[in-house]
């Protein structure tokens, strides 16, 4: 009997398969519910929204500023990015230029986060096939930047730290030095990855040739970032739109071949260089912040300029800020010079200044209370920002009030999900897994 | 400012669909009637010298005291020449309904998807219109200005 009677005759039937909600190798909540013939997977229907939240509905009922809490919880895995990206769209709508440093503490923290996401991507899905060894030293280097994190933010996941027109605080002493640091020894975690798993048979024959795509497929349904990137496709949101000075910056935009796991996998390791590059060139920029300097631009001690001043010596020094005493500036922390829009709309003074004198009380007060608030112009307004895993924009509708009318967030997850019945039918039971883990799906941002 | 070669020709072209232009912003924004939107998307894509190969999102306002109450925003995107324009169509009825995308671009089955879930406007052709986010049993439109920020629905019963 040849094979083909035999399958006439034999009786086959297809089987249901649930992946998720809660499967281990789900890196979120997620139901995929597949038909399968054998071990091929025949058809298959992707299930989302078990994280939903009401994202946008929150944000209509508060102000512009406690939006930003709600944006953390986008993608949690670089929180920072989606906290820039809303900062600039109301910051488009109200017209706000963002001082140069700033824009620098903005580019390096979303490098870090962007570093963070990949490195949390690659190692997961590594673990997933057995590289257990890739995800600790992955998760290790993780850590460490989640430290830096912490010394500027406060926060290790949770942080909010962009304010309209600026960000919370300055960065800590030290932190360019740590940063160096810390990024030197993420890259040697980098190589040591490179290492196991390039040319790993393993890991190579379960991601080659596996979910595959197309970059037209990848386009028409609307797939930015690595993603797109590993078809070879060379958008990136950085480089065509450039955002917070990233067009000063010097780097490259790494594509794929074939646009398979193996690329995509590659695709993030080549990012997570560029991202430790343009932090390097960012620190080596940084423009200076508050600081004393004489006429001549050379730093000089309070104390000296004190008496340079009751000399009459003080021509062009009303431009520079005091640093004051600890016991002056009351627990210390320094003015949000540098940091911040020069605007009062938006320039949050600091606490110290605003127990201290009715000015910055007033404005304090404009800006956090009830009913007063950041009232952006009547309009709309669409910010693209690159996020780690494409294009994560956002559409704001302000009516002139304090609480936006409506704000959508474009998450790039969701473009990514609404094609993963074209990366898994045909494959293999066994490719959900790598298939699943290079797409990097973020329930924080696909349900919202 | 000159106004950009997408506005240029959406206004040879649609002259008589076209109820506002503006540029705010820097940003290219046209509202469009209803009966245009699924011609003026397909011009959008297939025109070389436009060429919006993207549709990149499709969102929806919900404009409580406005007549017509809702507004489709569609978002696209050109690699090629790297512009963005919206296109915004105002919908009346209830429920509102709109022509899907579908067949222009894939994208548009996920954004719709979750565009009736939110709002409750309904597109006709659409291969696939189910509740995305929200499950069946769910009663309203969340997103609706009407529906209340705070309003609580156990989950009760499933069907079947």
């Amino acid at each position: 009997m040849t094979s083909q009677t035999v399958a006439n005759e034999l009786e086959t039937k297809s089987m249901l398969l649930n992946v998720g909600p809660a499967h281990p190798a789900m890196h979120g909540v997620i139901r995929i519910v597949t038909e399968l013939d054998g071990e091929m997977v025949r058809t298959c229907d992707v299930e989302i929204g078990y994280l939903h939240r009401g994202f946008e509905k929150e944000c209509e009922v508060g102000t512009y500023t406690q939006c930003f809490p709600y944006t953390d919880r986008l993608n949690y895995v670089s929180p920072l990015i989606n906290n820039f990206a809303f900062a600039a769209g109301v910051e488009r709508l109200m017209g706000l230029e963002i001082p140069p440093r700033c824009q620098s503490i903005r580019v390096i923290m979303s490098e870090v986060s962007r570093i963070c996401d990949h490195l949390t991507c690659v190692g997961a899905s590594a673990m997933e096939l057995g590289a257990f060894s890739v995800f600790l030293y992955m998760i290790k280097a993780r850590e460490w930047l989640w430290e830096l994190v912490e010394s500027v933010t406060g926060a290790r996941l949770t942080i909010s730290y962009a304010r309209v027109g600026g960000v919370k605080g300055d960065l800590p002493d030290e932190f360019l030095v740590s940063c160096r640091e810390t990024l030197a020894k993420t890259n040697e975690v980098l190589d040591e990855v490179d290492a196991l798993l390039n040319r790993n048979r393993i890991f190579y024959d379960r991601m080659k040739d596996t979910g595959v795509m197309s970059s037209e497929t990848a386009i028409d349904y609307g797939i930015t970032g690595p993603f797109l990137r590993s078809t070879g496709v060379g958008f990136d949101v950085r480089r065509a739109e450039p955002y917070d000075g990233y067009d000063q910056y010097d780097f490259e935009v790494p594509v794929g071949t074939v646009g398979d796991n193996y690329d995509r996998y590659l695709v993030r390791m080549e990012e997570m260089r560029q991202s430790i590059s343009i932090v390097e060139q960012a620190i080596d920029k940084m423009p200076s912040g508050p600081t004393n300097v004489d006429l001549d631009g050379n730093p000089i001690s309070p104390e000296l300029m004190a008496d340079l001043g009751k000399f009459g010596s003080t021509k062009g020094l009303l431009k520079n800020e005091a640093l004051l005493e600890p016991t002056l500036e009351g627990s210390g922390q320094k003015a949000h010079a540098g940091i911040y829009a020069d605007s009062t709309q938006a320039w949050l003074p600091p606490k110290e200044q605003v127990y201290s004198n009715i000015e910055a009380l007033m404005n304090h007060f404009k800006i956090i209370m009830n009913g007063h608030g950041l009232r952006p112009p009547k309009g709309e307004v669409y910010v693209p920002h690159e996020g780690a895993n494409g294009e994560l924009g956002f559409y704001i509708v302000s009516d002139g009030s304090d609480n936006p009318y409506r704000v959508r967030c474009h998450p790039p997850c969701l473009p990514i999900m609404g094609a993963l019945h074209e990366l898994l039918v045909g494959d293999q039971v066994a490719d959900i897994i790598p298939t699943f883990g290079s797409v990097n799906m973020i329930a924080g941002e696909l349900d919202r | 400012m000159s106004e950009s070669i997408t506005i240029r020709k959406l206004k040879e072209k649609f002259a008589d669909s076209i109820i506002e232009v503006s540029d705010r912003l820097e940003q290219d924004a046209v509202v469009l009637a209803k009966s245009a939107l699924v011609e003026a998307a397909a011009f959008l894509k297939q025109d070389p010298d436009l060429d919006y190969c993207y549709l990149m999102d499709l969102t929806a306002v919900d404009y409580l005291k406005r007549r017509p109450r809702f507004e489709l925003v569609c978002l696209f995107y050109s690699i090629r020449h790297n512009h963005r324009v919206r296109l915004k169509v105002p919908l009346a009825g209830d429920p509102p309904k709109a022509p899907t995308l579908c067949g222009l671009w894939k994208s548009a089955n996920w954004y719709e998807r979750e565009v009736y879930d939110m709002f409750g406007i309904e597109f006709e052709g659409h291969p696939d219109l189910r509740r995305i986010l929200m499950y069946d049993e769910f009663k309203g439109y969340p997103l609706r200005k009407d529906y209340p920020f705070d309003k609580r629905q156990p989950i009760v019963g499933q069907s079947e």
